[in-house]
């Protein structure tokens, strides 16, 4: 693990977006909805860090924060030595290439007016406007080769593909850059079973492949599991956990992720008749006026005044950490 | 089992077929077919292509200029015999070709009025949504005012001012017939921003500037074309209500609508000088608005 160099370091990162009240007169200060609160960690060269939590709960806009699609409010971004929040944008432009993502649409996420060869060629004419037209078309042919696309669909367009397809487009342009990292915001969640089981096993052998990373969203936990070295559990913008996948799936710590491993389906009907699932009481609350103390402790069975007050921070071992006070110390 | 040559020629024609690239239909492809298949569109089209081939051609095919005045015929009405197809007028000037002439100005005003329309009020209601914060504001701010002026006044000063001058109805419509359109495609870019192809063009380090042009502009082009072919109609009408008052064009140069004031003083006697001009007019304005239904429908997508 240590010989594969650290590609990015995310230190404490927060996006808050201010979000006028109602009703509200013109010079009251707006809300301040905290969407990512505190999130900090480490991915390496050819790791993946699966990030999963339920709707709501921030995934979404720490990928956007780190791709810069939204900005960052406070904490650092820190990609192979520099501060992307801080970055010109000049820099910034330069920098980009080496992250590139892949989104939860798939059709909504490639222009309709377009065909499919100028979409995967886009960002490549972007950075590299001195190619020739021959030049081009014969990379976006071997790119969509790669994908599992036949090369002669280049003239298509994206509403005469399935959505599994259209996904791969989506991977043809998010590789054509040849990245270093790719941000993949839920990328099989609107496709059927079998076709995500082909988009998660494409990814992974591109990962080998390429030596790419991944920061991969889902929430789906079984997927999660297949495709991380690390998973990442969030709650309301707050990491609550943190660690190997085999660690988190085997011997998960915080009652929050207890609760969404039990909710798991099994695939043997006998287990799933038999299993008791820990149902959350409640709703996530409002990340404009979060619970003080442990974000969790209302919905929480353990939690006691401590947790009212305090906030926990991550303890355990660097592999596994989680954020709770109820978690017994080796 | 299969023969070896067999499987040559499989091979063959496989990476024969895998070579040829498919053409793929793009949406504008798709509706020109649905386009193709309303019936009442494609007459319009017809027709208003003949109209369009009239005004630009038909003077010269006729016996008279448009603004001789042919003295022993004042006030007479069609005969093909003196070459006067249409009747003359009161100054015994040639209708056919005067209302070919004042067709040229019409439809001129009408799509180069649309056009202008167009192009200013997609850049800017494209340049407003995209860019969205204090800079939407302003910008919306500063239609709402232009919106708010009083446009006959503004017609009238500019008129009194600059005397009567066929350019100074274009700046006159060109000020205000805009403003919808960018309304429009501002909202239409609203909608759009949040869509996850934006985002990819940003991710993929495209600039505001193309991320506009390649990927707003053609998305609301759809509604924007049926707009436009809507605003024609409109324009040619507007152009008309200004010379009917006096205000347009200056004689002896002739519009549809100053063809109209004309006939309208001597509807009692010679009731051709008003059906002329108003049965063109009223064509070409029929043709317009059902090829804009046309398009509305084709460029639909529900409709697929």
């Amino acid at each position: 693990m240590d010989n594969k160099s650290l590609l990015l370091d995310v230190k404490n990162l927060k996006v808050q977006f201010s979000i006028a009240k109602k009703n509200a007169w013109f010079w009251s200060a707006p809300d301040q909805l905290k969407a990512v609160d505190g999130v900090s960690f480490q991915l390496r060269q050819g790791e993946t860090l699966g990030v999963v939590g339920e709707s709501g709960c921030g995934k979404s806009t720490l990928a956007r924060a780190i791709i810069g699609l939204v900005p960052v409010t406070e904490g650092e971004v820190v990609w192979l030595g520099d501060d992307l929040a801080k970055l010109p944008k000049q820099d910034w432009h330069e920098k980009r290439q080496d992250l590139q993502m892949i989104f939860q649409d798939p059709l909504g996420s490639l222009n309709p007016r377009m065909t499919i060869g100028d979409i995967i060629a886009e960002p490549l004419k972007t950075y590299h406007p001195q190619l020739s037209k021959d030049d081009v078309k014969e990379q976006v042919q071997q790119m969509m080769k790669k994908v599992g696309l036949l090369p002669n669909l280049i003239n298509r367009y994206p509403h005469e593909f399935s959505g599994g397809q259209c996904q791969r487009i989506g991977i043809a342009r998010a590789l054509i850059l040849k990245p270093k990292l790719i941000i993949c915001d839920e990328p099989v969640s609107a496709l059927d079973v079998s076709i995500q089981a082909q988009v998660v096993n494409l990814l992974k052998s591109l990962q080998h492949e390429l030596n790419l990373s991944l920061i991969f969203i889902a929430h789906d936990l079984a997927v999660v599991k297949h495709i991380s070295d690390h998973v990442m559990v969030m709650y309301l913008g707050n990491m609550v956990e943190m660690g190997h996948a085999d660690a988190i799936y085997q011997n998960p710590q915080h009652p929050y992720t207890k609760a969404l491993l039990s909710a798991i389906p099994a695939p043997d009907p006998k287990a799933e008749r038999n299993k008791k699932i820990d149902l959350l009481a409640g709703h996530l609350p409002s990340p404009i006026d979060p619970p003080a103390g442990c974000v969790f402790h209302t919905r929480c069975s353990l939690a006691d005044d401590e947790c009212k007050v305090n906030k926990p921070s991550l303890i355990g071992q660097p592999t596994h950490t989680a954020a709770c006070f109820k978690i017994k110390q080796d | 089992m299969m023969s070896p040559s067999y499987s040559k020629n499989q091979q063959a024609v496989e990476s024969f077929s895998e070579q040829l690239t498919i053409e793929g239909r793009s949406l504008w492809q798709d509706a020109w077919r649905r386009f193709k298949q309303n019936r009442a569109a494609i007459t319009s089209l017809y027709i208003l292509s003949f109209i369009v081939l009239a005004v630009l051609f038909g003077p010269y095919l006729g016996a008279h200029e448009f603004d001789i005045a042919d003295w022993p015929n004042i006030h007479t009405g069609p005969n093909w015999d003196n070459g006067h197809y249409l009747g003359t007028d009161s100054l015994g000037r040639d209708m056919f070709v005067r209302v070919l002439v004042g067709g040229r100005i019409s439809i001129m005003v009408g799509i180069l009025g649309a056009l202008v329309a167009v192009l200013i009020g997609t850049l800017y209601g494209a340049t407003s949504g995209y860019i969205g914060g204090n800079t939407d504001r302003v910008m919306m701010r500063v239609l709402e005012i232009l919106a708010s002026m009083p446009f006959m006044f503004l017609v009238i000063l500019l008129v009194t001012f600059f005397g009567r001058n066929i350019f100074l109805i274009f700046v006159a419509i060109g000020c205000v017939s805009w403003l919808d359109i960018a309304r429009i495609v501002r909202g239409q870019t609203l909608s759009l921003k949040n869509k996850a192809f934006i985002e990819a063009a940003q991710v993929s380090g495209v600039s505001s500037r193309h991320i506009i042009s390649r990927h707003l502009v053609p998305n609301v082009l759809g509604i924007v074309v049926v707009y436009a072919t809507l605003l024609v109609p409109g324009m040619i009408l507007f152009e008309s209500f200004l010379s009917f008052l006096g205000l347009g064009v200056q004689e002896p140069m002739t519009s549809w609508g100053a063809l109209l004031q004309e006939g309208a003083q001597t509807m009692e006697v010679a009731i051709w000088q008003l059906l002329v001009p108003a049965g063109f007019m009223v064509t070409t304005l029929f043709c317009f608005n059902y090829l804009g239904d046309g398009l509305r429908d084709a460029l639909d997508p529900k409709q697929q």
